[in-house]
């Protein structure tokens, strides 16, 4: 690089004469070689979908995306201690305490998938062909069938717990184990426990479904399942007026690359086994403010 | 006072002498173990082939090494510290020396997530040495296998260097011998606790997944390059996604490569084993 600068030096002469080069060293601009951190979910991170938008984005852009997969919790507070620059999450409350308390400015919506309830082929529990994801959630408690749990404050954990809530069912005892890990070690632990059922994402799901003995037993809203089961995923950059280092310019080229056509073109032709994991909402020509703010925010509110 | 003024001048000789020994051994080893290393991976390569195993060789590669520099960096650099330490302490009498034996020996024992989550609030943004930005790189990861290894060759290395007789150091004085000829003579005979000092903590360091997961990320570029992922988070993240097969042979490749570690070193710092 000095070399490179003696020689800029030495040539400065000539520069004047051909001024229209100078352009050329805008190729050295700054950005390039800067490394952007970004949390996010063992579930964009396990499905490989994050392999194929970062290396279009490291390509277009000449810069190292470090992709750091941690559950929804934890990478939320990674940002929120400004060690990482941009976060990909699936937990609309949990974003919008994220922003409420300042540290995340411009969320976008990016892509959904939803969540199924998957269990063993011969369904011990019974729940096969309910429609009401409450009723599965009900007969797991009374049936006391296994039900292995993130318990990881992840974005499918909440989601789970969300559920609980709705069925009135205080989940707890013996056929309750919270495993305190990613979706692909529940997947395993439910696939090695006789019986057990797990709540995942679809996209983990199927691209672990071939290392598994488990079956879809509940589907979500993407094959005609309950509206709770949806999971939508959020990406927010972390605010540069609470972290001075964080890299703003860089978070918001990223989630500028990956909400526009080409980013969510990418996402739209992610597939596992010929199947689309994720579906991209970013591109609309309607407008949809509320993606902008806390959910249900109005300037009502103080 | 003036007791301890030649004792530590004794020390600092034993301390050159002991970096210069250190850093030779260590540059012999990783030289040693780099044709090693790219055989085995030409053998595994040709084996991808047959076996179709599911991953790329850059990224074994990579994994390895990040694996090696972080280990042998954090393993030399608290050799360093560690051996003079237990001279110091070793050579020595002070009051509440049993407690700072205690304290080392305790930290031998020290839970790796412990040490990552406080090498964490140490490094992160808000932390005090936040400015450094070191969060989810490879000296983070450094630092806190440093953390982990110090102890463990500070503790072995003092039971060693406290158990040559003093016998052997007085007749290396009768004899004439100046001070860099004790710590010489005490270096040798204490050597294979040395050594073992260090292999056992390049062991704690290279096989844990604690602390290195927490502070690294265990982060891999877009293009399958390890940025940041060591053999055993790779491991827990393969077992995490159930592909149980290339969990197991990075796994293979992670115990001959501590067997290699052992082997090389033993040699170069036994001789007779």
């Amino acid at each position: 690089m000095q070399r490179r600068d003696f020689l800029a030096a030495a040539a400065g002469g000539m520069t004047a004469a051909f001024a229209g080069c100078v352009g050329e060293d805008d190729l050295d601009a700054a950005i390039l070689d800067e490394t952007l951190t970004l949390t996010t979910t063992t579930s964009t991170y396990d499905t490989g979908l994050l392999g194929d938008v970062n290396a279009a984005f490291e390509d277009r852009y000449g810069v190292r995306v470090e992709a750091v997969a941690q559950g929804t919790g934890a990478a939320l507070e990674t940002g929120r201690n400004g060690d990482s620059d941009v976060v990909m999450v699936h937990a609309r409350s949990l974003e919008d305490d994220f922003i409420r308390n300042g540290y995340g400015v411009n969320r976008r919506d990016l892509m959904f998938n939803d969540f199924v309830v998957v269990g063993p082929d011969d369904d011990p529990a019974g729940i096969d062909g309910l429609d009401d994801v409450l009723d599965a959630f009900e007969t797991f408690a009374e049936t006391e069938s296994i039900f292995v749990s993130r318990g990881d404050d992840s974005g499918t954990h909440a989601k789970e717990l969300d559920i609980w809530d709705a069925s009135g069912v205080e989940p707890g005892g013996e056929w309750y184990r919270e495993a305190g890990s990613g979706m692909g070690e529940v997947l395993n632990q439910a696939d090695q426990t006789d019986g057990a059922y797990a709540l995942s994402d679809r996209g983990t799901f199927i691209s672990q479904r071939s290392e598994v003995d488990l079956g879809i037993r509940v589907e979500g809203p993407i094959e005609g399942g309950p509206e709770l089961l949806s999971n939508p995923y959020g990406i927010v950059a972390v605010n540069p007026g609470v972290h001075e280092d964080v890299d703003y310019d860089l978070a918001m080229a990223y989630i500028g690359f990956i909400t526009s056509r080409e980013g969510q073109e990418i996402i739209a032709e992610y597939t596992v086994d010929g199947e689309q994991l994720f579906f991209p909402e970013a591109v609309s020509a309607d407008p949809n403010f509320q993606q902008y703010v806390p959910e249900g925010w109005s300037t009502d509110e103080e | 006072m003036t007791g301890m003024v030649p004792s530590l001048i004794t020390l600092v000789e034993g301390f050159a002498l002991l970096t210069w020994v250190g850093s030779g051994l260590l540059a012999s080893v990783v030289s040693h173990l780099a044709p090693v290393v790219s055989t085995l991976h030409a053998s595994l390569g040709s084996g991808f082939g047959l076996l179709d195993v599911p991953f790329e060789r850059n990224y074994v590669e990579s994994i390895v090494y990040v694996s090696l520099y972080v280990s042998l960096t954090a393993v030399v650099l608290s050799t360093l510290i560690s051996l003079p330490v237990a001279m110091v302490i070793g050579f020595s009498e002070f009051p509440g020396k049993r407690l700072v034996v205690a304290f080392i020996n305790t930290g031998m024992g020290f839970p790796s997530v412990v040490v990552g989550l406080v090498v964490l609030f140490a490094l992160s943004n808000q932390g005090p040495l936040g400015p450094f930005d070191l969060v989810f790189t490879k000296e983070a990861m450094i630092i806190s296998q440093f953390v982990l290894a110090a102890p463990v060759i500070t503790g072995v290395s003092l039971a060693a260097v406290t158990s040559v007789e003093e016998g052997i150091r007085d007749a290396a004085y009768a004899m004439g011998g100046t001070r860099l000829d004790v710590a010489l003579v005490t270096i040798n005979e204490a050597r294979y606790g040395i050594v073992t000092g260090i292999l056992a903590g390049l062991g704690r360091a290279i096989s844990e997944v604690g602390s290195v997961l927490i502070v690294g990320g265990n982060i891999a570029s877009a293009d399958g390059t390890s940025v940041t992922r060591t053999l055993t988070t790779a491991i827990q993240l393969e077992a995490r996604q159930g592909r149980f097969e290339t969990a197991l042979i990075l796994g293979g490749i992670l115990v001959a490569l501590v067997l290699l570690i052992n082997g090389l070193l033993l040699r170069l710092g036994g001789g007779r084993i």
